[in-house]
């Protein structure tokens, strides 16, 4: 008899771990939700880690006012379903009141705003590990990014002085004010990720299925046409079949000419591309550490 | 593609010059893992600073840090994968400066990939990265002769560096090791086989990557299940409901088994085993699984099922290879540390520093008890409550443990239990 499992089972159950080890480590654990697959994937590795008891964590949606309504919709009915409690963010609050700044022009997101709405939602909540949908594959800095990652009393990461992590222990503790990043999937890579959520049968939002959408493009990127990106005079709009290869809020988010339309069409499509997900996203273009830079203040 | 691919783990280790960021990025280029984006992105990076063609190592130095000082400082995860197998490289630096950083990327791998440059031979760096592989009980070594093509593709040479390779590792614990002769910059024997060495009848190392067995590489004959979570769902439906999840760590369990609790001593069977795809006959490692057992008793986060005529050694006083990662302090004796070893914390003091082992030469030096960040000792603990712990060959769960500064919180050491 060969005990043998397939690299899908093997991430499910390194995943699985990691999140029953949150569960016993950490007493204010909260899944940062947004709307996009990884973190769907979460969600749906934690329903089975602590079946037939209810996922333990709330989920934390940092909502920039900018996402694409699908993305909501979807997160309303999953939460509805999983009986799992709902908590907001929002950028649009916070800077009605004040507390964060518009960035202004042609290439104002609100990705930034992001960091500060993020960290005073984990302070009010007293949320002490956060988990994200993260991936080592995704980007650089991130290959460098442990399963179990420490943010001090402000919610910075030091990439230099991070824990090592060793077989299968982790090593969660914290003085008081500190809090934990946590990346289940840290492991899974795009693909891995299409592949299993086909084969779990996963529900996804329209979003990252091929359709008809007006767009424009930049710098050799497409986005989808909404009020809130300031286009310039020669930026025509025009419509395109797209499909997100990963969600985040419109100002931000490159669409992708495509026409799977299926979950097994979009891994045929991952499995061939020359490009990575990123490749399609602003926010990442900004400079050759972008991501890094972010991460040490708090990004996701 | 399919979805019925393993999942093998290689560690990799190297300086700057042996060409090992070389050997990556054409693994990773050959099985199109590199995306066209990143690609343009590390050529514009390179033609920035100054520098001919593609640095393919800025592919894997992704912090700033790094790619200032042109170094590896931290384990780096690469992914690739064939219609075979899916990948995970722990790519690490290799001075001996960042020995915390190898013994982490080793902790999990399957395969140590060491690199020898064949016009050096087999160096200081080589018998340090063979003696990490060794000590963290990696199952496979792939020594890559590299540069071959820098010695006239010489078969002499090549032989010259295994023999003397074999002659340090029998020295070793270390089983299964093979040679391969390759230029990771030409490509000879790395994914297609190189005309250029007809004396060679091994492998490529892509081909010894998809096929080296590791089916056997868990311990599936003694069963050991360390209590991680307690699931109690406390709904009407699910009222009397306690299940006990866990990884497996070793051996087979299966529905109707007879088991022991540890600590308690206590005999049950199992009732149920659950999987993330509903009931299941049998659990083993590496399966994430829940337990149900048909008497209600006491168990929680730290205790383990195992069965009666097979049961890890349980006692306080434990034996340990330890590498010590702490840059501020070096380990104390009599020093009082937390250790945690499966899902078990405890606290622990040094007893004994009995030697400090150079890894470089093996040599063990009973003299010098001062053991700071990336040395490695023989030391012998004394924890405060009973561990339920296998020697490290013989199971690499149930073996390790890390020592946690109960001031700082950081993860200071790791230890194999011998």
């Amino acid at each position: 008899m060969d005990y043998n499992i397939s690299h899908l089972k093997e991430l499910e159950a390194e995943s699985i771990f990691i999140l029953r080890d949150v569960a016993a480590q950490f007493e204010r654990p909260v899944i940062m939700f947004s709307g996009g697959k990884d973190s769907i994937l979460i969600v749906h590795l934690a329903h089975k880690a602590f079946y037939p008891a209810k996922i333990p964590f709330p989920l934390l949606h940092v909502d920039t006012g900018h996402n694409f309504p699908e993305t909501l919709e979807y997160r309303d009915n999953l939460s509805e379903r999983l009986g799992a409690k709902l908590i907001i963010g929002s950028v649009e609050e916070a800077i009605q009141s004040g507390q964060a700044v518009e960035e202004k022009g042609v290439n104002a997101s609100r990705n930034m705003l992001q960091i500060g709405v993020l960290l005073s939602a984990l302070e009010k909540g007293k949320f002490d590990a956060a988990m994200g949908g993260a991936r080592r594959d995704e980007e650089k800095a991130r290959a460098k990014e442990r399963f179990f990652s420490h943010r001090d009393e402000f919610g910075q990461w030091d990439p230099k002085n991070q824990r090592p992590e060793l077989w299968n222990l982790f090593n969660g503790r914290k003085q008081m004010g500190e809090h934990f990043r946590i990346f289940p999937i840290s492991n899974w890579t795009e693909l891995d990720v299409w592949q299993y959520l086909a084969m779990e049968n996963v529900e996804l939002p329209s979003l990252y299925f091929s359709h008809q959408r007006e767009v424009f493009e930049r710098d050799g990127t497409l986005l989808a046409d909404c009020d809130y990106i300031l286009k310039r005079p020669d930026e025509k709009v025009f419509t395109e079949t797209v499909r997100c290869r990963t969600i985040g809020d419109m100002t931000c988010t490159g669409v992708w000419k495509s026409n799977a339309s299926t979950v097994e069409d979009i891994i045929e499509e991952v499995a061939t591309t020359r490009m990575t997900e990123r490749g399609g996203r602003t926010d990442d273009k900004r400079s050759e550490t972008a991501m890094e830079d972010r991460k040490k203040e708090g990004y996701f | 593609m399919t979805d019925n691919t393993e999942l093998l783990r290689f560690t990799t280790a190297g300086s700057v010059d042996d060409g090992k960021s070389t050997l990556i990025g054409r693994l990773l280029y050959d099985s199109k893992s590199i995306f066209q984006d990143q690609y343009d992105q590390i050529k514009d990076a390179t033609e920035r600073r100054g520098e001919e063609g593609v640095n393919l190592a800025l592919l894997t130095d992704g912090l700033k840090s790094e790619r200032e000082q042109g170094i590896t400082i931290d384990v780096a995860y690469r992914y690739f994968s064939t219609p075979k197998r899916k990948f995970i490289i722990a790519d690490t630096p290799g001075h001996i400066q960042y020995t915390r950083n190898m013994v982490t990327g080793a902790s999990t791998a399957n395969v140590a990939l060491i690199l020898i440059d064949a016009r050096n031979g087999v160096v200081e760096q080589t018998r340090r990265h063979a003696i990490i592989a060794s000590l963290l009980q990696i199952p496979h070594i792939v020594v890559c002769v590299n540069k071959m093509d820098l010695v006239d593709y010489s078969q002499e040479e090549y032989s010259k560096i295994q023999e003397s390779f074999e002659a340090f590792a029998a020295k070793l614990d270390v089983v299964d090791v093979h040679f391969i002769p390759i230029s990771a910059l030409l490509g000879d024997n790395v994914v297609s086989r190189s005309e250029k060495t007809p004396w060679y009848n091994g492998p490529t190392l892509m081909y010894y990557l998809e096929n080296v067995h590791i089916a056997s590489d868990h311990n599936f004959i003694d069963a050991r299940f360390p209590v991680q979570f307690v699931i109690r769902p406390n709904t009407d439906e699910f009222h009397d409901y306690r299940g006990y999840a866990g990884r497996l760590a070793g051996g087979i369990m299966k529905k109707g088994d007879t088991v022991t609790l540890l600590p308690t001593g206590f005999s049950t069977k199992i009732k149920q085993i659950i999987g993330p795809d509903g009931e299941q006959d049998e659990a083993f490692p590496p399966q994430s699984v829940t337990v149900l057992l048909e008497d209600d008793l006491d168990l929680s986060r730290g205790d383990m099922i195992v069965r009666e005529n097979n049961q890890p050694e349980i006692t306080q006083d434990i034996e340990v290879m330890l590498c010590w990662f702490d840059s501020s302090r070096p380990l104390q004796q009599r020093g009082k540390y937390s250790i945690r070893h499966t899902t078990q914390d405890a606290r622990c003091i040094v007893k004994e520093i009995r030697y400090k082992l150079d890894i470089n030469s093996l040599h063990r030096d009973l003299d010098d008890k001062n053991i700071n960040m990336n040395d490695i000792a023989r030391v012998v603990l004394r924890t405060t409550k009973p561990l339920f712990i296998d020697c490290y060959r013989k199971n690499r769960n149930t073996g390790s443990i890390i020592l946690i500064d109960e001031a700082s919180n950081n993860t200071v050491a790791a230890g194999m239990i011998i």
